[in-house]
């Protein structure tokens, strides 16, 4: 690959121009549109989480003034549309494909989980389709569920789809179980470990909104949604539903109020809203409310595993095994097969030389909320089991944490795991020294005394996080069960004045790509940043691209930069028209092109206007206009990589834990705005803080009903209760894309779980403590190693 | 349906709305000033604030009639059209107080509010009475940078 592309202002904290609008209160988001003629929809949904649907009568609603319609889901199965897809095959160990349970957008016959969609009912404003939603009628019979794991896998237990024996979608492995079982017969040391990854709600504060308007004349369909991939949804939607031609769907996402993956996949609401809004002939609206949001946006994590360890009489390890148990829900979401699979155990080597990896992986239906990727999505799975067993290896050995670490780091790259991936670039050891100088690790014993003379307990965690980002070539991806290709592009269009749209595949929900991608086109045709927009979020201006998830920025900006370069290549043809010189002769450099024979320039600009007035060079080789598409498959995923200390102080008379400090030193690669990678880490770490202390989506046993579907009942992190980060990049630029990124926006949900829960170990001199830990649970440890 | 007379960002207005109306949705639908948005059910979240009569509140948990005869200030009146920002608002653009935007406006009236009630807050003070704003993208850090740094600027009347 070139040289890393690096200007004037790309790599600087450029200050975002998109701030202007969503400061001034002139953002532009879903819930914000009110078309002519606007309806407004709402959901009846399932009280119960299994339940047979035995009748539902609709005249009580339908006899309201102002009520349009009720839809059911019967009536979606006559018009012909096909159940939800899941976009990723996955084959079972024993070579049968995953079995996926039949979802519906509108349950029929029966709902599987508490909030499942019933009925959709429309009415001329918001408040009327509500009341007429309470109208409707449904008869349930209340079925017993399989409402956790690992009930939901035991023999008896209640079978959520009638053609899924076992509850169990698939059972799936990877890596060499004959290498691991020998390595573990010679092992000085083997560390087992049992853990639960909590199941977690993503909380964008944005909730789920979706306005869809058909034009019967034209036979067009446009949907405003709050979507992170607005192609990618644009093409189930016409491919798979065929709700419209995909030439004639438009889908806009304006600007989404935050995503982390809860926006990505293909929910059944915008399936009936869309379907509804073709049989009314109206715009029709739906936003969720916060109840909704908890109970449907689809939930991260959710696994149960038992790992071991083998390591050498020098702490160095030899293999892990893995059994996994992933709580998909009652259905299988769009990428619920792929997040505990190749998101998941194929990161499991994590940043150390493991010579032999075995993991099992079983996805299992309950009658909970679907599960998808939520901010790092199965990665945070995979470092949480591999930094907490470390840890327990390390303290049985008697080695120093950050000691084990530092003799089992990978050292050469790139590095084939045995589990798949071939790990692009880094240098752990430098992070690691990074890390431990900003957390001033060797002070910590002076500062745990300062502690104890104030009666709190105070403890450190490390972690070292691996992670895959920009994932692609298309071609491996369709090899290991994918759906969809994995590239995106950028489409380059310069104006005859010489200012420049730039239009982008990737999406922006936060990231600041208005901000980075025109930074990047600025430096490259060295023109004012002021004279670039960029496009994004509309399928009508935008016509192809993969949207915004896994921190594919890498993938769309590479595009970008290639688009420029057909630009600037196009440029210095015409120039050499106009300055008399071979094409050859051209350079150009800071905005302007220049004669290597004379003094003689043009500026782009200039370029720019002659290009459109076509009269300065043959138009029978150079064609007029200057406009550039690429399209960039990247060759490989990226591996951001980091180390997190964290510093934990704990009141045992309470049980409180007290995020005291987080030091963190991250190699994202080439940095495009260290500002806003800050952010997205401060973020990451905070929704990893929430994971590790409070956040845990809770169903009750026995009803099936989620006990924390609201702001009052689910640990969200608030200003109060997080610290301020202390973060540096350590950086080696990535080899698989020509800007060397990697991605920042999963890395702090990924390293900060561990590191948390690490040093809350450290602290109470305990083996493990699942998370949440919370004041409960710390309060109830300190109770039992009478440190009260 | 009741009868009201507002003033909002300086103008006085008035509406027809139905008795069970919250003021977000006066605010939102009716007037079609969007910048205050709905992010939860529980006055929560505070994605709604905006100033009555000069004080933060979450217009989720106000009735549209209660506001009658009042006066009303949303994040679109800090700073009309291409006015200069308020000093809060230029705050969270210099600190990167901001992400997708969703619960900016909420957070911007909040600090005001803070800014106007505590003078120059220290940190602690910020971070506790941001206790009923919820943001979910930027861990916060960013957000009480600009409104230590917001609060100062007032404070300076910049």
């Amino acid at each position: 690959m070139n040289q890393p592309f690096h200007g004037k202002t790309f790599g600087k904290s450029v200050k975002r121009s998109e701030d202007g609008r969503f400061l001034r209160g002139k953002g532009r988001y879903v819930d914000d549109v009110i078309l002519p003629g606007q309806a407004y929809a709402a959901f009846v949904r399932s009280p119960f989480a299994h339940a047979r649907i035995e009748n539902i009568d609709v005249s009580a609603a339908l006899a309201m003034p102002g009520v349009q319609r009720v839809v059911l889901g019967q009536d979606m199965v006559e018009a012909g549309l096909p159940p939800l897809p899941c976009g990723w095959m996955i084959h079972s160990s024993n070579g049968e494909p995953m079995k996926v349970g039949v979802r519906r957008a509108l349950a029929v016959d029966a709902a599987r989980y508490v909030g499942e969609p019933v009925a959709l009912v429309i009415a001329d404003t918001r408040d009327l389709a509500r009341d007429a939603a309470e109208a409707v009628q449904v008869d349930y019979a209340d079925l017993s569920i399989a409402g956790q794991m690992p009930d939901a896998l035991a023999p008896g237990a209640v079978q959520i789809h009638d053609d899924i024996p076992g509850n169990l979608a698939f059972d799936w492995e990877i890596g060499n179980r004959a290498a691991v079982d020998t390595a573990f017969a010679s092992a000085a040391v083997t560390v087992p470990l049992s853990l639960e990854n909590n199941r977690l709600v993503p909380n964008a504060i944005e909730p789920r909104a979706i306005n869809a308007h058909w034009d019967a004349v034209d036979e067009k369909l446009t949907l405003y949604m709050t979507h992170q991939n607005p192609i990618g949804i644009r093409m189930f939607l016409a491919a798979h539903y065929q709700l419209a031609a995909e030439h004639k769907l438009r889908v806009v996402s304006p600007d989404v109020g935050g995503g982390f993956g809860s926006k990505a996949p293909n929910y059944p609401e915008e399936v009936a809203v869309a379907f509804a809004a073709k049989l009314v002939d109206r715009p029709v609206k739906w936003t969720a409310d916060r109840t909704e949001a908890f109970l449907t946006d689809a939930h991260g994590r959710d696994h149960l595993s038992d790992a071991e360890l083998a390591l050498d009489a020098h702490g160095r390890f030899l293999a892990l095994r893995v059994d996994t148990r992933a709580n998909v829900g009652a259905y299988l979401s769009a990428s619920a097969s792929l997040v505990p699979t190749y998101m998941y155990a194929t990161m499991l080597s994590g940043q150390y030389v493991i010579p032999a990896i075995h993991a099992r992986v079983r996805a299992v239906y309950t009658n909970t909320c679907p599960v998808d990727a939520y901010r790092g999505a199965g990665r945070p799975e995979a470092a949480y089991l591999i930094e907490r067993i470390v840890n327990v290896a390390a303290e049985t050995m008697g080695i120093d944490q950050a000691e084990i670490r530092r003799r089992n780091f990978i050292r050469q790259f790139p590095y084939q795991t045995p589990v798949v991936y071939e790990y692009d670039s880094g240098d752990y050891e430098k992070t690691l020294d990074a890390a431990l100088e900003l957390a001033d690790y060797s002070g910590f014993e002076a500062r745990k005394a300062e502690s104890a003379d104030r009666g709190k307990l105070r403890g450190i965690g490390v972690s070292a996080y691996v992670e895959a980002c920009g994932i692609g070539p298309s071609a491996k991806l369709a090899a290991l069960g994918g759906g969809a290709g994995m590239w995106d592009s950028a489409e380059v269009r310069v104006h005859p004045a010489g200012t420049v749209e730039v239009l982008s595949g990737a999406h922006s929900h936060g990231q600041g790509h208005q901000t980075t991608f025109a930074q990047l086109v600025a430096d490259r045709f060295g023109i004012p940043f002021e004279n670039i927009s960029v496009v994004q979020g509309d399928t009508d201006r935008i016509q192809a691209g993969t949207g915004t998830y896994g921190s594919r920025a890498s993938v769309g900006m590479s595009a970008a930069l290639r688009a420029c370069d057909q630009i600037i290549a196009k440029g210095k043809l015409i120039a050499s028209h106009i300055l008399g010189v071979d094409a050859d002769r051209v350079d150009f450099e800071d905005g302007i092109f220049l004669s290597k024979d004379s003094n003689s320039t043009l500026s782009f600009g200039e370029m720019a206007y002659a290009a459109h007035m076509a009269a300065a060079f043959p138009t029978t080789e150079i064609e007029p206009g200057l406009v550039a598409t690429s399209f960039f498959d990247p060759p490989n995923f990226t591996y951001p990589a980091g180390i997190y200390v964290c510093e934990v102080e704990i009141d045992p008379g309470t049980g409180v834990v007290d995020v005291v400090s987080f030091a963190a030193a991250d190699d994202f690669g080439f940095v495009a705005n260290p500002m806003i990678v800050e952010g997205q880490v401060h973020g990451g770490m905070t929704q990893g803080i929430g994971q590790a202390l409070w956040e845990h989506a809770r169903y009750d046993a026995e009803s099936g009903q989620l006990v924390t579907a609201s702001y009052m009942d689910y640990g969200m992190p608030r200003a109060g209760s997080v610290p301020n980060y202390n973060l540096v990049f350590s950086s080696t630029p990535s080899p698989v894309n020509p800007l060397g990124m990697k991605g920042c926006g999963e890395a702090g949900a990924i390293g900060a779980p561990p590191a948390v829960i690490n040093a809350i170990c450290n602290a109470l001199d305990v083996r493990h403590v699942e998370m949440p830990a919370t004041p409960e649970k710390i309060w109830k440890l300190c109770a039992e190693k009478g440190v009260l | 349906m009741a009868k009201i007379r507002v003033q909002v960002n300086g103008r006085e207005t008035e509406g027809e709305v139905p008795d069970r109306m919250l003021l977000i949705h006066f605010l939102r639908d009716e007037l079609r000033l969007t910048g205050a948005h709905v992010g939860c059910d529980t006055s929560q979240c505070g994605a709604c604030t905006v100033h009555l009569d000069g004080q933060a509140v979450k217009s989720c948990a106000v009735l549209a009639v209660q506001a009658d005869g009042r006066s009303i200030t949303t994040i679109e009146g800090l700073s009309a059209g291409g006015e200069a920002l308020h000093p809060m608002q230029q705050s969270f653009h210099d600190n990167h107080g901001l992400q997708c935007g969703f619960c900016t406006p909420g957070m911007v009236m909040t600090g005001i509010d803070i800014a106007r009630r505590h003078g120059r807050p220290d940190e602690a003070t910020v971070r506790r009475e941001l206790e009923g704003n919820l943001c979910r993208c930027t861990g916060y850090q960013n957000i009480v940078k600009a409104i230590l740094d917001g609060a100062e600027r007032m404070e300076a009347g910049a």
